[in-house]
């Protein structure tokens, strides 16, 4: 009976979407009788949208985020939807404002601050670690922070080295705060929601080039209180021979490298992390066991990085299951290059995953 | 709007470049303190940098915004020639005052005892001789009002109300106190009172204090509440040659945000002279450069801050922004009970003892026979029995039981993730018990 009511609340929601958000539901109702398509900007939109139509004490504050419609357009109608007082234009001072939303969340509002890049969030990285991560455990409960911050993490496309950077890593290493990967518009849509109501700190690394990707969604993906559970990874898809892990953008890039590789009778298992903290430890192993044979793949540099801690978790946990070593594939270990083709390079493709995914078959092969 | 012409100017600031208050606030002293003559002579030589730099033209430019009423500065004016007839405060106030500002002190000397027998730890910042700005300032505000302040936070979070008890027990490092030991003397924190912090990171807690001000004006104006709560944020001089502290300043002036930014000026960070380290030492002035009244007032006297503080916080409730307030002041111990303090001349520290705020008090309750001795006494002995009290509660208390260790780091602790069964972890029994892995 569940499955009824929240079909028939998806198929009101996309009356309203009609109604109120025009060019772009009228597409989504153009695919309705198929399988709906969503990209990841508009998963993220209708997440904020529906989550600042539901709490009021929900506000977004970053740079560009009203009157422009957000830097990369997410926050595309919302400042006409809910005014200037919930939709904040700031100043450029990421130090300032990170402050004064965690000041806000810890005297009970729920905002979502919005980073350009992930790479500005280094001048407010005081505020997010110390005042936000730290603060519900040294008052000892009494002060949590229910804050998301929020923006475009790793590379996109030529933009230079202060533009590039993954900070999953860091983010990752830090005790207090969760740290999502979303990949798909499902991810998107699902992991923001249980972001903004979740009571602490959670820190929403997406992708700049994957906001324009299109997604399949399912009608339970629209329903307004669709969630996915933080820190469980997903097995995108099952195989048998080698393990990959990758999270964000690689996760696309490891699909198609398991495609390369089941025609090479390799049949490749692709887990997507969602979550870098907590990260899904008990999955990853339980894959690995089933497998013997593990690739991590990520963007971020290679040193303390994301597939280090994977590697670490393997060995601690499933070293008698292992067949071969870790692979682990990662960016250059460089600033980013602006040039085209050394840019390439510096960060994994789908071959370099393939070859990485051989040499962990054909080792005792 | 900072410049506007119908300023109202409480204390020719132009004085200030040439010595430290004493000298020209003895025209508008209720409390007298030592004549200027002692103030300028050893002061002058470290001043000197100062006066060069600050030429009258520039000193007049740019008004000041005193906010303090007429009625004050009639009141102020009347007392330079007799004992002013027409008292600042009641009896009860100035027993609340003095109780207050003596139990910051008496804390403050009890746990530098406690530190040298090896009962506290780690880094511990004292008050001594700064009482007058928290009691002045915190003394007016309602419990809803929200207080934010750096690592030397002991006293700002008693005279909020936090028990005696609870503070002398975080700082044991005990389960009983205030943030159950995990917090420390850095990081005080009570939601029950509204102290949102005690950061350790100077400027930290000033964006943090901007927001909670935000939180009031959004609760206001979009979740359409009653609410006229007000935000403290206290800092140093340090902190405001920090970038956070302008970016606050603007940020607050841009949105009409009801805060008070309470600098307290006590010449020194750590070892650096405020001299030594500011292009322009006069930080009242960084106010009207954003948009905002910039008040300087004497941070030895509590009356006068008291009055100051009556004015800004008015403002913030009334809903017309923000107010930047210059507190000099002077801290009697070193930066922390491990620095050695060789750097300070003894006889600025000479000096400013003699600018004792609870001793200038107290002389101003005798002289306007508000209370006597016997009465002062009785509130001497009184705290002096719940600080022996909070220390013998501390000392008896537990310390933290070894699950404490995990506890409290997620408000949700699912966000421990999930245990190699397939279950979240926080769902193991043993995770209470403080022998799981994590």
């Amino acid at each position: 009976m569940l499955g009824i009511l929240r079909q028939r609340v998806a198929a009101k929601f996309n009356y309203a979407l009609n109604f109120e958000q025009g060019i772009g539901s009228v597409a989504l109702r153009a695919f309705s009788s198929s399988a709906n398509k969503m990209t990841v900007r508009d998963a993220i939109n209708s997440a904020l949208d529906e989550e600042m139509s539901a709490d009021p004490k929900v506000f977004m504050m970053g740079e560009e985020v009203g009157e422009y419609q957000g830097a990369y357009k997410i926050t595309k109608g919302l400042l006409d939807k809910y005014g200037p007082q919930r939709v904040v234009d700031t100043p450029i001072t990421e130090a300032g404002f990170t402050g004064i939303g965690v000041g806000a969340a810890y005297h009970g509002l729920r905002p979502v601050v919005e980073f350009m890049t992930f790479n500005f969030s280094m001048q407010a990285i005081d505020h997010i670690i110390n005042s936000a991560a730290k603060s519900n455990y040294m008052s000892s409960g009494q002060i949590s922070v229910p804050i998301v911050f929020r923006g475009p993490n790793g590379a996109a496309s030529g933009v230079g080295a202060q533009h590039s950077q993954c900070f999953a890593a860091w983010f990752g290493s830090c005790p207090g705060l969760k740290v999502l990967v979303p990949y798909s518009a499902e991810d998107a849509r699902g992991l923001l929601k249980a972001a903004i109501r979740d009571p602490d700190p959670v820190v929403f690394l997406e992708n700049e080039l994957l906001y324009g990707e299109s997604f399949p969604v399912s009608a339970e993906t629209l329903d307004s209180s669709f969630c996915v559970p933080i820190g469980k990874a997903k097995i995108e898809r099952e195989g048998k021979d080698v393990t990959i892990v990758a999270y964000s953008k690689m996760v696309g890039f490891s699909l198609q490298a398991a495609d390369i590789l089941a025609k090479e009778g390799i049949n490749a298992e692709v887990i997507n992390l969602r979550s870098i903290r907590p990260l899904d430890r008990s999955t990853i192993n339980t894959s690995v066991r089933k497998t013997n044979r593990i690739v991590t793949v990520e963007e971020g540099f290679p040193q303390h990085g994301v597939g280090a801690e994977i590697c670490a978790t393997v060995v601690e946990d499933s070293f008698e299951y292992l067949d071969a070593p870790v692979e682990r594939i990662a960016g250059a270990d460089v600033p980013t290059p602006y040039a085209a083709n050394i840019e390439r390079m510096a960060f994994p493709q789908v071959e370099d995953i393939v070859r990485a995914a051989k040499r962990a078959c054909y080792r005792s092969r | 709007m900072a410049c506007s012409a119908t300023a109202k100017i409480i204390h020719n600031p132009l004085m200030l470049s040439s010595s430290r208050s004493a000298e020209k606030y003895e025209s508008c002293c209720k409390i007298s303190g030592p004549t200027s003559l002692l103030g300028s002579k050893f002061l002058g030589k470290k001043l000197l940098s100062a006066k060069s730099a600050i030429s009258p033209a520039s000193r007049r430019s740019g008004a000041v915004v005193a906010v303090s009423s007429d009625v004050v500065k009639e009141k102020k004016l009347k007392s330079s020639s007799s004992a002013a007839s027409n008292l600042l405060i009641t009896k009860e106030e100035g027993l609340v005052l003095y109780e207050d500002m003596y139990l910051g002190r008496a804390f403050e000397d009890m746990c530098a005892q406690m530190y040298y027998r090896g009962k506290m730890f780690g880094f511990v910042h004292l008050y001594n001789g700064q009482e007058a700005v928290s009691t002045g300032f915190i003394k007016l505000l309602k419990q809803e009002d929200c207080v934010v302040s750096t690592y030397r936070d002991h006293v700002h979070s008693l005279s909020k109300g936090v028990p005696a008890r609870q503070v002398m027990s975080e700082l044991f490092g005990k389960t009983t106190g205030c943030c159950r030991g995990q917090g420390g003397s850095m990081h005080m924190f009570s939601k029950e009172h509204n102290v949102l912090g005690g950061f350790a990171f100077i400027g930290e807690g000033i964006p943090v204090a901007t927001g909670a001000a935000f939180t009031s004006k959004y609760k206001r104006e979009v979740l359409k509440e009653n609410c006229d709560e007000v935000t403290l944020a206290f800092f140093g001089d340090g902190t405001c040659n920090n970038g956070q502290f302008f970016e606050c300043l603007n940020m607050a002036s841009l949105w009409k945000l009801p805060i008070v930014f309470v600098v307290e000026n006590n010449l020194w960070a750590i070892g650096m002279s405020h001299l030594r380290s500011t292009s322009d030492p006069q930080i009242w002035k960084k106010g009207p450069a954003f948009g905002m009244p910039g008040v300087h007032v004497d941070g030895m006297d509590v009356l006068k801050v008291r009055e100051v503080a009556q004015e800004a916080i008015g403002r913030a409730r009334r809903g017309e922004g923000p107010t930047l307030v210059e507190c000099e002041t002077y801290r009697f111990r070193g930066h922390s009970l491990a620095d050695p303090d060789e750097l300070r001349d003894p006889a600025e520290k000479a000096h400013y003892a003699t600018r004792d705020p609870i001793t200038a008090l107290k002389k101003y309750l005798f002289e306007n026979n508000l209370a006597n001795e016997a009465e002062l006494k009785a509130i001497d002995k009184k705290i002096d029995e719940i600080i022996e009290d909070s220390v013998e509660f501390a000392d008896a208390s537990p310390v933290p039981a070894r699950n404490q260790l995990l506890e409290n780091v997620f408000a949700d602790p699912r966000g421990f993730g999930i245990g190699p069964d397939g279950k979240y972890r926080c769902e193991d029994p043993k995770f209470t018990e403080g022998t799981a892995q994590v």
